[in-house]
């Protein structure tokens, strides 16, 4: 048996693999049928101060080995997570990451607040990266002084681990990832959603009523660890990798690009047992290739 | 709590060139399972399609002793995963994962129940019918297709002692237009000291227009809504609906708020998408 605990900052996940934000509801959700307190983290779905109706359906689409969804960060407020979620998550044992939202750096600082004085809470996912909303997000995440700006501000109000997530959608993620480094991150995460589209010929109308909506899946996942590769070179922080993991092979191959850690999204809805055989999966190779640690794996791609 | 099981094709009758009753050996799914209730399946393995596709659970397959062992899928082929259940072959393996939802609650004698079902809508209600039938509720179907060749399994219900009220929209078997008309005649004949209660699904307007009706003569209305769906677990916020609650409307998950749905509650103009 590996050691397969990685350290995100002062915390340490028992294990690599972490349910993606958005992908796991608030994590009770799956709390009959899977073990979550086995998962090295549950990232929940992403918070705003105030509680948010989302778009209008359609808000999601198939497509060729993966999905768009435009679901509109809907969500029940940070004070109702943290009354109502919580506690339960705290009492399965969970490590729960809470995903941040805000419209603005204040609303980015004020949400961290609240969690970082509620018990229970193991790290702080910054999401500067959903492609699918007017206000707030992306606005952040896609430029270099917007990504370092709220990165810095929120760290001021909080000592949990921080963990701005990145979005694809720049020309240079690794730079990106400097400036959370810059900031004072404790950690990064990508990649978030592509920003994609998707038309339905016969009607020419968009398939999502947003029009627009993030590509996850399958299809990514190439692309995405060549990001985190890229941002493997540039930092040294944790990178917990994402996009189009659906099993160990998967996870190991983020790893081996760089990933300290690695989230399941896209695969959890089709799936949504496959913690245990992903997490075995992980072990075994380890044993087979005679790796004593997870953490000794990272970044090594042979060349 | 759902089970995910590689389930083996057991049957698969073709009914017509567009319907089919596929029967998987699914005995974790049977035991568990309430009227009303779905499961997700994976059409066919690997990427293509990606996600699962949401199907009411049709029959609760017995063996000999009455044990429970599989279920069947009432399937209308319309895209690529509804045309890959279509093909399915004996001992094919189809990922099902179920099941999942809240169930109809069945209603009690002296209470009557109407369910109203268009084309590939009738799939919930077997398990509906055996549930009234057990409670000796008097029940009646009120079922409704574009042709005869979207009407089949009726002796199901009438063996297990439900009325039959058969319309098509061509004349082609039963009464010559929508389902509602002979609904709308019933209700207005029923005494308003005699309890009914209306369970519907199909097509959205026909499921609005059960709605709409149940509405007007003050009758309990219950609909099975099936949305684009991506998970099934209440993971991924893809199929919410608008309902009113306490404070205005929300939309919530009919995954796990749903499938079934108080008629009322539902804000019909909202509506969108779906099959």
């Amino acid at each position: 048996m590996a050691d397969l605990s990685v350290r995100i900052g002062s915390l340490t996940l028992k294990n690599p693999v972490i349910a993606a934000s958005g992908c796991f509801g608030y994590g009770l959700e799956y709390a009959s049928s899977v073990n979550i307190s086995a998962l090295g983290g549950v990232a929940v779905k992403g918070l705003f101060l105030n509680e948010r109706e989302g778009h209008a359906p359609p808000r999601i689409v198939e497509t060729p080995a993966g999905m768009l969804n435009a679901i509109g960060l809907q969500g029940i407020g940070v004070h109702r997570f943290v009354k109502e979620k919580l506690p339960e998550l705290r009492r399965l044992g969970a490590t729960t990451i809470v995903n941040v939202c805000g419209s603005t750096i204040d609303e980015y600082c004020e949400v961290t607040r609240v969690l970082s004085d509620a018990e229970g809470v193991g790290a702080i996912e910054l999401n500067i990266s959903c492609p699918n909303i007017k206000e707030g997000g992306i606005q952040f995440g896609c430029s270099l002084t917007g990504t370092y700006d709220v990165v810095s501000a929120v760290r001021k109000v909080t000592t949990l681990p921080l963990v701005p997530k990145l979005t694809p959608n720049v020309t240079d993620p690794a730079s990106f990832a400097r400036a959370c480094e810059d900031a004072g991150a404790d950690a990064i995460s990508l990649v978030n959603t592509f920003l994609a589209m998707a038309i339905d010929v016969e009607t020419r109308k968009p398939k999502l009523t947003n029009v627009m909506g993030g590509l996850s899946g399958p299809a990514i996942r190439p692309i995405a660890v060549r990001m985190v590769w890229e941002c493997r070179q540039a930092v040294k922080l944790p990178i917990i990798g994402m996009g189009g993991i659906a099993n160990a092979t998967d996870a190991l191959e983020f790893i081996i690009a760089g990933a300290d850690a690695v989230q399941v999204g896209t695969a959890n809805f089709v799936y949504p047992l496959l913690w245990a055989d992903m997490i075995d999966g992980i072990n075994t190779y380890l044993d087979r290739h005679g790796i004593a640690r997870v953490a000794d794996l990272v970044g090594k791609m042979e060349r | 709590m759902p089970v995910d099981i590689p389930a083996a094709v057991i049957g698969n009758a073709r009914l017509t060139p567009e319907y089919n009753v596929l029967s998987l050996a699914a005995p974790g799914v049977a035991e568990r399972a309430a009227p009303g209730q779905f499961v997700m399946v994976k059409t066919a393995p690997g990427l293509d399609p990606l996600l699962r596709r949401p199907f009411s659970i049709f029959e609760i397959l017995r063996d000999a002793s009455g044990a429970p062992v599989g279920i069947s899928l009432l399937n209308k082929r319309v895209g690529v995963g509804t045309s890959l259940l279509y093909d399915a072959r004996d001992g094919d393996r189809i990922d099902c994962l179920g099941p999942l939802g809240r169930p109809f609650a069945p209603v009690d004698p002296p209470a009557e129940a109407w369910m109203v079902a268009g084309g590939v809508g009738l799939a919930p209600f077997a398990t509906l019918a055996q549930a009234l039938a057990v409670r000796g509720t008097s029940m009646t179907l009120f079922y409704g297709g574009r042709g005869a060749t979207d009407i089949f399994h009726e002796s199901f219900f009438t063996d297990l002692g439900a009325t039959l009220v058969l319309t098509t929209e061509d004349g082609s078997r039963g009464e010559r237009g929508r389902v509602t008309q002979p609904l709308e005649r019933a209700l207005a004949s029923r005494p308003a000291d005699q309890p009914v209660t209306m369970f519907a699904c199909g097509p959205t307007p026909m499921m609005r227009a059960v709605a709409d009706v149940g509405a007007r003569y003050a009758r309990p209305t219950f609909v099975s809504l099936e949305p684009v769906m991506g998970c099934g677990m209440g993971g991924c916020y893809s199929c919410v609906v608008r309902v009113t609650r306490p404070g205005g409307t929300h939309l919530v998950r009919s995954c796990i708020e749903g499938p079934v749905f108080d008629a009322a509650s539902v804000v019909w103009d909202a509506l969108k998408g779906g099959h």
